[in-house]
C-alpha cells in the first residue's frame, strides 16, 4: 500500500483568517453571520466556527472565520477550525480589553494583522468590585496594539450603536468595510445587511457612521494624548471667579490669595461646601485650607505645584460636605436632578417618567439628624430606641415624583438651616478637626506626609456599614501614621496603606501592609 | 426550545436530492439522521448538541410525515435506554448527549445495549466537550467505547465527512450488531459549511409495526447464561465483522504523499489542524494535498491492523496525532506493530503533550519537531530553524498582563439567580460562612466573584447528594444548591429522596428558572409555558412534598432579596427535623426577554399604554465604594469615571441594557447600602389622565424647586 508518488507540486495560496473576540451576548455571532454571507455573496468560500458553550453567558468568546477564492477544479479547501497564532489577517475586538486579549493570545502580528476594536469599555467584575479604582489601563492596550499590529483601527463603536439604536456588530462591520482588509466593495457589505432582513435600517445607520469614523481614524489616527487613559474622563476644574453673589464673591476674592496652582480645586471645593450648607460654611472651609497653604508657603522644600494646598482644597471639601440625610434629600429633590434622570434614562418626548428611591433610614440616621442633645439622649435610651426602631428601621420606596413623597423630602432638605446643631454635624466637625490637627502638625515637619494624611480621607465613603468600615480603616491608618511620623519614608508608607485599603473590600491587602509596617515599627 | 424558533433550520431539514445544505455541523448531523431512515431519536440537551434537540423539537411535522419519533429524554441514561428499540427490531435509532458527562450517566444503559447487541442500527452521537470553551472535566469518550465494545467514529470535521459518518455508521452498526458512537467536537458541531443533501427516508420498519407485532429473543437479554455468550460474541463475531466492514467500505482514508519514508496517522477530527500545520511547514496545501502520506482514522475504535501495518511498513517513522489521554490508540498501535514485527518508529505523545487540546500552536510545534527530526532536508531553511514565537515577548504586549482582566462567564443582565446569591451573601454576613454544595447549571457561576459561594460540584443534579456526608449534628447546616434542570435529571431521587430517607437535616435550595437555561433554555416538566408536544407545569414543590419532605418553602419571586434571606435564615435555624427545601422561582431573564421584548415593541407601536422600568444611579449621591457591585456583578451595573474633581474613585452607573429586574434596589434596601439607586418607571403612550396628573405634579414640585433655587446658592 506504500504509494510511490512523484514530488507533488503544492498550491501556495493561503486562506484569509478572521478572528472575532467578543463577550457573550454582545452579538459576535451576528457579525460572523454577516461576514460569511458577505464572503459567499462575492463567490468565495467561507468556513466559520466558534466555541460559545457557557461563555455565551457574558464571558469572553472567540469566533473564527477562514475564507478563500474557490479552486477552478472544484476541490473543497481544507480550512482550519481555530486561529493559528501569527497567521491571522483580521482580528476584531468587540470591546477594547478583548482586543487586548487577542494580542495576548498571539493572534495579532505586525506583518499581517489588521486589528479593529471598539474602544469602549465594559468593565469585568474583577475591575468593578474594587472599592477604589480597579479599571484596567486602556493606554496599555493602545501601546500593545500599535506595537503588535499592521493596521490598528479603534474608536468607540458602542456609542455609535447606542445613538443609532443598533448593535455594536453593525458598527464593527462598518469599520471592517472601511479598513479595506477584505477585497470587497462597500455596497457588498450593505446588501449583506439588507439581505439579513433584521433591523436593517438601524444597522445601516450604525454601519454608515462607523464607516465614516473609521475613514477619519485611518486618515488621521487619534493622537495618544486624546486617547482614553486610566481614569479616563478629564476632571473638570471650575474657574475661581465671581458668580454675581456679593457674599460668595467676597470668598472668591479671598480664595484668590491662595497659591495659584490650587485655584481650580479650591473653586470646586468652595462651591461644594457652600452648596452643602451656606456662605459662612465656605468661610470655615477657606480658614482650614489657608492654614495648610501657610505651612506650604513657609516650607523650605516647597514645590511650585503646592500639592499640600491642593490636597487640602479637595479633601477638606469632601469631608465638610459629608453625605447626611439632609444632603441626600436635597440632591434627590433638585430640579437639575429631575432633568439629569430624564436624559440618563433616554426619555423620549411624549413619555412620562417617575422615580422611586430605595432608602433605608436606620435609627442612627434619625439620631444624627436630631439636635445634638436629643440625639444623644435617644442613643443612650435603648428602650425608646427599640420602640422607635419598629417604625423607622425599614426599607422605604420613596416616589419622589409624587407630591405626597416629594414634600417630606423637600422639608427634610430644608432642615439644613438647623444642620449645625445636629448630632451628626457635631461628630463630623470633631472628626474633621482631629484629622486636620494631625495633618497640620505632620505637614509642618514633612509636607509629603501632610499630603498623604489629607488624601487618606479618601477611605471615608459610602453609607451605613460601608461608611463605618471605611471610617474604621481611616482611623487605623491615622493611628499608624502617628507612629510613622519622623521617618523619611513615612509618606510612602501612608500612601501604600491608603492604596491597599482601597484594593479589596475584605481588607486583606490593608492587613498585609499593616503587618509589614508593624514589622519595622 | 421554549422562547426561540428554529423554523428556518427546520426548513433545511426538508432539502432533497442534490440540493446544497448550508449550516452548522450539528444541524448537518440532524439532516443526515433523516436521510438514513432513522426511526426514532432520543437525547438530553447540552452544548454542543443542544441545537440538534432544539431543531427536532421544532420539527415535529416533518418527523410525523416521516414517521420518526423524537423524545426529549429525562436524562442521558433514559436517552441511551431508548436505543433498546433497536435490539429486537430492525429499526434505526439515535441517542445524543454531551460527553463525557452525558456518557457517564448513560453508561449503564450503553453497557447493557452493547452486551446484547442490536439488530437495527444504533447510533450514539456524543458532543465531545473537550478543550477551549469546555464546561466539564477533561476526559475522553474513547474509554466508554473500549470498555463496552461500542465502535467509535471520529470523522474529519467537515460536513461531507460528518454526514457520511452518520450514514455508514448505521450500516456498520447493523453489519456488526453493535451500537456505534459518533464523536463530534465542539468546533465541528459549530462549524458552518455545506454538503449535497439527499431525500429524507422513511424508516424501513415503523415503531407502530414493531409495537403491534412484538418479538422477543432471550439470547439478547443480559442474564446468564446469555451474558457470557455475549462477551464471546463480541470478540469472535461482532469485532471481526466490524473490522471487515470498515476495511471494505474504506471508512479510514489514505492520503498519498511523495515523502514515503515517513507518515502521519491521525484521528479524523484532527485532520484540518494537521493539514494547517503541514501547510505552515510547506508540506501541504489548502486543497488537501500533502507531501507526507496520511492515514486518517475516521474510525478510532476498533483499529484495522492490516491497514495500520500496511501504512507503517517500510517507513522510518510514523507520527500519531491522538488528542487527550490516556493514549489508548498509541498503546494499541504499538502492540499491532510489535506483533507484526514492523520496526517503524512510532512517535506520538512525545512531540505532542500528553494532556490538553491540540490547538493550532500545539499542532505546529509538535508536527514541526517531528519533521525537523526525520526529514530536515525537505524543509525550507526558515522552517528548519525552529519557528520563532509571535511577538509575545514585546514589552508593551507583556504589559497587557496588568491591564486585561479575566472575563469568565457569569449571570446575565437581570438574571433571577443573582438575587438568590446576593441573599446568601447577606446570610453569610450575619451567620458566617456555611458549607455550600454546588451543582451544574447557570447557578454554578456563584463560585466566581463577586459571590464566591460554593465548595464542590459533583455532577448534574448531585448537589444535595454531594452534601450527604455532612448529615451529622453540628452548629451549622450544610446548604446544597440544585437547579430545576438537575432536579428533574435525577436530583429528585438522588438528592431529595436520598435526603428524606437518610433523615438529612440539611438545607436544599432549588433554583427554578422555568427552563434548563444553561443548555439553551429548553422546556422541562416544571416549565410554566404550555407546550404543544410536551406536558409541562408540574410544580417542583409538589414533587418534593410527594417525596416526603415536610419543610418546604416556595419563593415565587427571587428578586425579593429580603424574603430569600429570611427564608434561608429560617431554614438554617429551624428546629424541625428532616431536609429543609427552598424552591426559589423566577423566569430566566434571557428567555423572558426573548418572549417579551418583541411583544412590548409591538404594543408600544400600537399606541398601548405601557410602563417600562429601568434602574439608575444618582452620581452625586454615589460615593464610589462599589458595595452594591460586590452584591451583584450584573453586566448592566458598572462603574464610570466622573468629571467631579472631588471624586477620586469611579461611581456606580447603570447602562441602557438594564432590564429593570429590581435586584439593585432590593439589595440596596436589604443590605442597607446607600440611597443612590433609583428606579425609573417610564410610561410609554401615557393616557390623557396620566398627562393631567403629571402636569399637576410638575406644577407643584416645580414651584417648590424654583422657590428653593431662588433662596439658596446652587453651585454643584
Amino acid at each position: 500500500m506504500d504509494t510511490v508518488t512523484p514530488a507533488l507540486r503544492l498550491d501556495t495560496r493561503r486562506p484569509t483568517a478572521i478572528a472575532v473576540l467578543a463577550m457573550g451576548g454582545q452579538g459576535g455571532g451576528v457579525l460572523v453571520d454577516w461576514i460569511v454571507a458577505l464572503v459567499e455573496s462575492q463567490g468565495h468560500v467561507a468556513q466559520a466556527t466558534s466555541v460559545p458553550g457557557v461563555a455565551q453567558r457574558t464571558g469572553a468568546t472567540i469566533y473564527y472565520v477562514e475564507t478563500i477564492a474557490p479552486d477552478r477544479s472544484g476541490r473543497r479547501p481544507v480550512l482550519s477550525l481555530m486561529p493559528v497564532p501569527g497567521e491571522v489577517d483580521i482580528v476584531i475586538g468587540a470591546e477594547l480589553m478583548e482586543a487586548g486579549r487577542a494580542i495576548q493570545r498571539g493572534l495579532v502580528s505586525p506583518d499581517r494583522t489588521t486589528l479593529i476594536a471598539s474602544a469602549h469599555r465594559a468593565y469585568a467584575v474583577s475591575e468593578k468590585v474594587v472599592p477604589g479604582d480597579g479599571a484596567g489601563d486602556p493606554a496599555k492596550v493602545y501601546e500593545a496594539a500599535q506595537a503588535a499590529s499592521k493596521q490598528f483601527l479603534a474608536f468607540d463603536m458602542a456609542t455609535i450603536a447606542e445613538q443609532t439604536e443598533s448593535v455594536v456588530s453593525a458598527a464593527l462591520f462598518g469599520a471592517l468595510a472601511a479598513s479595506g482588509a477584505l477585497p470587497y466593495p462597500r455596497a457588498a457589505y450593505e446588501s449583506t445587511i439588507r439581505a439579513a432582513r433584521l433591523g436593517v435600517e438601524a444597522s445601516l445607520r450604525a454601519f454608515d457612521r462607523a464607516y465614516a469614523a473609521a475613514e477619519t481614524e485611518r486618515r488621521s489616527p487619534t493622537a495618544p494624548a486624546a486617547r482614553p487613559s486610566a481614569g479616563s474622563v478629564k476632571k473638570k476644574l471650575p474657574v475661581l471667579g465671581p458668580i454675581g453673589d456679593a457674599a460668595f464673591d467676597s470668598l472668591v476674592e479671598r480664595a484668590r490669595g491662595l497659591p495659584e496652582p490650587a485655584h481650580g480645586m479650591v473653586a470646586a471645593g468652595l462651591a461644594r461646601v457652600v452648596d452643602f450648607q451656606d456662605v459662612a460654611y465656605g468661610r470655615e472651609y477657606l480658614d482650614r485650607v489657608e492654614a495648610f497653604a501657610a505651612i506650604e508657603r513657609q516650607a523650605a522644600s516647597a514645590s511650585t505645584a503646592f500639592p499640600l494646598t491642593c490636597a487640602a482644597a479637595k479633601q477638606i471639601a469632601r469631608a465638610m460636605a459629608y453625605d447626611d440625610v439632609i444632603r441626600v434629600a436635597d440632591l434627590k429633590t433638585r430640579g437639575s436632578r429631575f432633568e439629569r434622570v430624564r436624559s440618563e434614562i433616554a426619555l423620549r418626548p411624549g413619555q412620562i417618567a417617575y422615580t422611586t428611591e430605595f432608602m433605608h433610614p436606620r435609627i442612627e440616621e434619625v439620631c444624627g439628624t436630631l439636635p445634638a442633645g436629643i440625639g444623644l439622649w435617644l442613643e443612650s435610651s435603648p428602650r425608646v430606641q427599640g420602640a422607635l426602631r419598629r417604625f423607622v428601621d425599614r426599607g422605604r420606596r420613596v416616589q419622589t415624583g409624587t407630591i405626597g413623597w416629594f414634600l417630606p423630602l423637600y422639608l427634610l432638605a430644608g432642615w439644613r438651616r438647623f444642620r449645625r446643631g445636629t448630632l451628626r454635624h457635631r461628630r463630623e466637625a470633631a472628626h474633621i478637626a482631629a484629622w486636620l490637627d494631625q495633618a497640620n502638625v505632620a505637614a509642618t515637619r514633612d509636607i509629603a506626609l501632610g499630603v498623604e494624611l489629607l488624601e487618606a480621607r479618601r477611605l471615608v465613603k459610602g453609607y451605613s456599614d460601608t461608611h463605618d468600615a471605611g471610617e474604621g480603616r481611616f482611623s487605623r491608618l491615622m493611628a499608624i501614621a502617628r507612629r510613622l511620623e519622623g521617618r523619611a519614608d513615612a509618606a510612602d508608607w501612608v500612601r501604600r496603606l491608603r492604596q491597599s485599603a482601597l484594593a479589596d473590600a475584605e481588607g486583606r491587602a490593608f492587613a498585609d501592609t499593616i503587618k509589614t509596617v508593624e514589622s519595622f515599627l | 426550545m421554549a422562547e426561540r424558533s428554529f423554523a428556518k433550520e427546520v426548513e433545511d431539514l426538508k432539502l432533497g436530492d442534490g440540493q446544497e445544505f448550508r449550516g452548522e455541523g450539528i444541524l448537518a448531523i440532524t439532516k443526515a439522521l433523516l436521510q438514513s431512515g432513522v426511526g426514532y431519536v432520543a437525547g438530553y440537551q447540552g452544548a454542543p448538541i443542544s441545537h440538534l434537540m432544539d431543531v427536532l423539537a421544532d420539527g415535529q411535522e416533518i418527523l410525523e410525515e416521516l414517521g420518526v419519533h423524537f423524545e426529549t429524554s429525562a436524562n442521558e441514561a433514559a436517552a441511551a435506554a431508548t436505543l433498546a428499540a433497536s435490539v429486537m427490531y430492525p429499526i434505526r435509532g439515535a441517542a445524543t448527549f454531551k460527553s463525557t458527562v452525558g456518557t457517564n450517566v448513560a453508561s449503564d444503559a450503553l453497557a447493557n445495549l452493547a452486551s446484547g447487541g442490536v439488530t437495527g442500527g444504533a447510533l450514539i452521537i456524543v458532543g465531545e466537550d473537550y478543550g477551549e470553551g469546555s464546561s466539564i472535566m477533561q476526559e475522553r469518550s474513547h474509554a466508554f467505547a473500549m470498555k463496552s465494545q461500542i465502535w467509535l467514529l471520529d470523522p474529519k470535521p467537515d460536513l461531507e465527512s460528518i454526514v457520511s459518518a452518520v450514514e455508514t455508521g448505521f450500516e456498520l452498526s447493523e453489519a456488526s450488531n453493535t451500537p456505534v458512537m459518533l464523536e463530534v467536537r465542539i468546533r465541528a458541531c459549530h462549524v458552518r459549511g455545506s454538503f449535497r443533501a439527499k431525500n429524507n427516508k422513511r424508516p424501513s420498519m415503523s415503531l407502530v409495526e414493531a409495537l403491534e407485532s412484538p418479538r422477543r429473543d432471550t439470547s439478547r437479554i443480559v442474564l446468564p447464561p446469555a451474558s457470557y455468550v455475549h462477551e464471546k460474541e463480541k470478540v469472535e463475531k461482532r469485532w471481526p465483522a466490524a473490522v471487515r466492514f470498515i476495511q471494505e467500505r474504506r471508512m479510514n482514508e489514505l492520503v498519498p504523499g511523495d515523502i514515503g519514508d515517513v507518515g502521519i496517522i491521525l484521528q479524523g477530527g484532527m485532520y484540518n489542524g494537521v493539514m494547517r500545520a503541514l501547510q505552515g511547514l510547506g508540506l501541504a496545501d489548502v486543497w488537501g494535498t500533502s507531501r507526507i502520506p496520511l492515514y486518517v482514522l475516521n474510525v478510532t475504535y476498533p483499529l484495522v491492523p492490516d491497514e495500520v501495518v500496511g501504512f507503517c511498513r517500510g517507513k522510518r517513522a510514523v507520527l500519531l496525532v491522538e488528542e487527550g489521554q490516556p493514549d489508548y490508540i498509541e498503546q494499541a498501535l504499538s502492540k499491532i506493530l510489535r506483533q507484526a514485527a514492523v520496526p517503524t518508529v512510532l512517535a506520538g505523545k512525545d512531540p505532542f503533550p500528553m494532556a490538553g487540546e491540540y490547538t493550532a500552536a500545539v499542532m505546529a510545534e509538535a508536527i514541526g519537531t517531528f519533521a525537523r527530526h526525520w526529514i530536515p532536508d525537505v524543509l525550507a531553511p526558515e522552517v528548519r530553524a525552529s519557528n520563532a514565537a509571535p511577538a509575545l515577548d514585546e514589552k508593551h504586549v507583556k504589559g497587557l498582563a496588568e491591564a486585561v482582566p479575566p472575563r469568565p462567564p457569569g449571570f446575565c443582565t437581570g438574571c433571577p439567580e443573582r438575587p438568590i446569591f446576593a441573599a446568601m451573601k447577606l446570610v453569610e454576613r450575619e451567620m458566617g460562612p456555611h458549607h455550600v454544595a454546588a451543582d451544574i447549571g447557570c447557578h454554578l457561576f456563584s463560585i466566581m466573584p463577586p459571590f464566591n459561594i460554593g465548595s464542590t460540584t459533583m455532577g448534574y443534579g448531585l448537589g444535595p447528594a454531594s452534601a450527604s456526608a455532612f448529615n451529622v449534628k453540628a452548629g451549622k447546616r450544610a446548604i446544597s444548591v440544585m437547579g430545576d434542570g438537575g432536579f428533574w435529571h435525577n436530583g429528585l431521587t438522588s438528592g431529595i429522596g436520598n435526603a428524606v430517607f437518610n433523615k438529612s437535616d440539611g438545607v436544599v435550595l432549588i433554583v427554578d428558572n422555568h427552563y434548563t437555561s444553561a443548555t439553551g433554555g429548553q422546556a422541562l416538566l416544571s416549565s410554566r409555558a404550555t407546550n404543544r408536544s410536551r406536558s409541562t407545569q408540574h410544580a417542583i414543590t409538589t414533587a418534593v412534598k410527594g417525596m416526603g419532605v415536610e419543610w418546604v418553602r416556595h419563593i415565587d419571586h427571587t428578586y425579593d432579596v429580603g424574603r430569600v434571606r429570611d427564608t434561608l435564615k429560617e431554614a438554617l435555624t429551624s428546629r424541625d427535623a428532616g431536609p429543609k427545601v427552598i424552591v426559589a422561582s423566577s423566569e430566566c431573564m434571557l428567555n423572558r426577554q426573548r418572549r417579551e421584548r418583541p411583544l412590548f415593541a409591538k404594543a408600544a407601536k400600537a399606541g398601548k399604554r405601557l410602563v417600562r422600568q429601568r434602574f439608575g444611579v444618582d452620581e452625586d449621591v454615589c460615593t464610589g465604594d462599589h458595595a452594591c457591585i460586590r452584591l451583584s456583578g450584573c453586566p448592566s451595573l458598572s462603574v464610570k469615571h466622573t468629571a467631579d474633581p472631588l471624586k477620586d474613585d469611579p461611581v456606580a452607573a447603570i447602562d441602557n441594557s438594564c432590564v429593570g429586574c429590581g435586584n439593585c434596589g432590593e439589595v440596596a434596601e436589604a443590605a442597607v447600602l446607600c440611597p443612590s439607586f433609583y428606579r425609573a418607571d417610564i410610561i410609554v403612550n401615557p393616557t390623557g389622565w396620566d398627562r393631567t396628573v403629571e402636569r399637576l405634579r410638575t406644577a407643584v414640585i416645580g414651584f417648590l424647586q424654583r422657590r428653593r433655587d431662588r433662596r439658596q446658592l446652587r453651585l454643584a
